[in-house]
């Protein structure tokens, strides 16, 4: 069973609609709830990094969550659920994160990007192979929408980048851990694609 | 590369795709979900969804198309029309739009735009603007007005000012929409679009007056706006979104494939 997240952080309707599409079944999962159940565990979220991380440590998701992935399965963090997987965030005041890929999340840099919020189609520059982009093709359009990006401390752990003016990580993995930064479960093919090949994954790169 | 954005914009009355026609009142065109599907087909890269359903006792119907629509299509799409407090908004969101477009209430009380934007982010917020041409005057600088209540209600700000002010309080896109060019075919309002455009650093959508496929290359290369939306002219059949991307792209506009 897929599990995701809800804390209140955004649209869950389309990631359990794409997950449905892709001939698996999803499950909300709300503080509190036993999360030995579950498969893999999907963290959603739209909004503000520091805004969210306070709601995760009042609900008391922050060790459970680092629990789940010291377990080895499979974990997809998407947008700002990407983000939260960092070590530390600038947004809302800097501070920490969830601490699972070590990395830090920073505004796009004004002077590159002409328009922030970074909202629209771009495409994947596939940089590694993994088992996310089974049958995903590289340059392949996928959508975002965020003014804040990952920057990885471990160059290696960004699996696709995608260029904004700035170039930034679009997926980035460590294990069992993946985030990405652009909708999947909003971006077509490819995307429902993506979120197929999680459904499907083990956990091991 | 970032890619423009074509937007399609489907006007819904009673659960139903409507077109106003003059002097006649509307006529449905047919089911949402089969015309998000379609689009979605030909390309589309985002769709609106107005309701314009007069009675608040048919709010729910709409809301039952944002969830069919969701639960069959997976681009993002915003939902506009009689969103007037964070709990109209949440309820959208939760059936599975991914943005909210606000106008005339926004305009009554800025506040909500700050708190829609607190409340689920500024990317969540579009705002849309309806602008109208007027002399340019000390409190109208720009000489286009913000009118509200479908362009009935004239309210004496600058269209500009107001982008700029709506940036600030968290807006995360602008949906500009030239009143006095809509519906007509011509082109867009291109002047206050790149005005718009330089004024904010958040996207700006163009909308009003798409006929033909130059006047999206034109709203994205003059205009300066990252996106522009269409109706009639895809609605219709004169063109499909296909058609116009072809256009846009063997004119060197970066569009998703």
């Amino acid at each position: 069973m897929i599990g995701i997240l809800d804390v209140d952080l955004g649209n869950l309707r389309s990631v359990a609609n794409a997950i449905e599409h892709a001939g698996h079944d999803a499950v909300l999962v709300h503080a509190g709830d036993p999360l030995d159940d579950l498969t893999h565990l999907i963290l959603p979220g739209v909004g503000n990094f520091r805004a969210a991380m306070t709601r995760l440590e009042d609900r008391r998701l922050v060790q459970p969550l680092r629990d789940f992935a010291a377990s080895g399965r499979p974990f997809l963090g998407i947008c700002l659920g990407m983000q939260l997987l960092a070590t530390s965030g600038d947004e809302g005041g800097s501070g920490p994160g969830l601490g699972l890929i070590p990395g830090h999340v920073r505004r796009f840099d004004e002077a590159l990007v002409p328009t922030i919020p970074h909202v629209g189609w771009n495409g994947l520059t596939v940089l590694r192979k993994h088992p996310l982009l089974t049958k995903v093709k590289n340059g392949a359009d996928v959508y975002f929408v965020h003014s804040y990006h990952l920057d990885p401390a471990d160059p290696a752990e960004v699996i696709a980048s995608c260029d904004a003016g700035q170039t930034f990580a679009a997926i980035v993995g460590r294990g069992n851990v993946v985030g990405c930064q652009f909708h999947p479960e909003k971006s077509m093919a490819s995307g429902l694609r993506i979120i197929e090949n999680f459904c499907e994954w083990d956990g091991t790169w | 590369m970032l890619t423009k954005r074509v937007i399609v914009c489907l006007d819904v009355r009673a659960g139903q795709v409507t077109k106003g026609v003059k002097f006649q009142g509307n006529i449905d065109l047919g089911d949402p979900v089969d015309f998000a599907a379609r689009y979605d087909a030909q390309g589309a890269d985002e769709l609106v969804f107005y309701d314009i359903t007069a009675s608040a006792e048919k709010r729910g119907l709409f809301v039952d198309v944002v969830r069919r629509v969701a639960e069959r299509i997976f681009i993002p799409f915003a939902v506009g029309g009689g969103i007037r407090s964070v709990e109209n908004m949440r309820e959208v969101l939760l059936a599975g739009a991914e943005k909210v477009s606000l106008n005339s209430p926004a305009v009554r009380d800025p506040a909500l735009i700050s708190a829609g934007a607190r409340a689920f982010g500024s990317q969540c917020v579009v705002l849309g603007i309806d602008a109208r041409r007027v002399d340019p005057t000390a409190t109208i600088p720009s000489g286009y007005e913000v009118v509200i209540d479908g362009g009935r209600t004239p309210t004496g700000m600058d269209v500009v000012a107001w982008a700029r002010q709506a940036e600030a309080l968290g807006a995360g896109e602008i949906c500009l929409n030239a009143i006095d060019t809509d519906g007509v075919r011509q082109g867009y309002e291109l002047n206050i679009t790149c005005r718009v455009a330089e004024a904010v650093r958040i996207p700006v959508i163009a909308s009003g007056g798409g006929g033909r496929p130059e006047h999206l290359i034109d709203a994205v290369t003059k205009g300066k706006a990252e996106a522009a939306l269409v109706a009639s002219m895809v609605h219709y059949g004169d063109y499909t979104v296909a058609d116009i991307k072809t256009a846009m792209a063997q004119s060197g506009v970066p569009i998703r494939h």
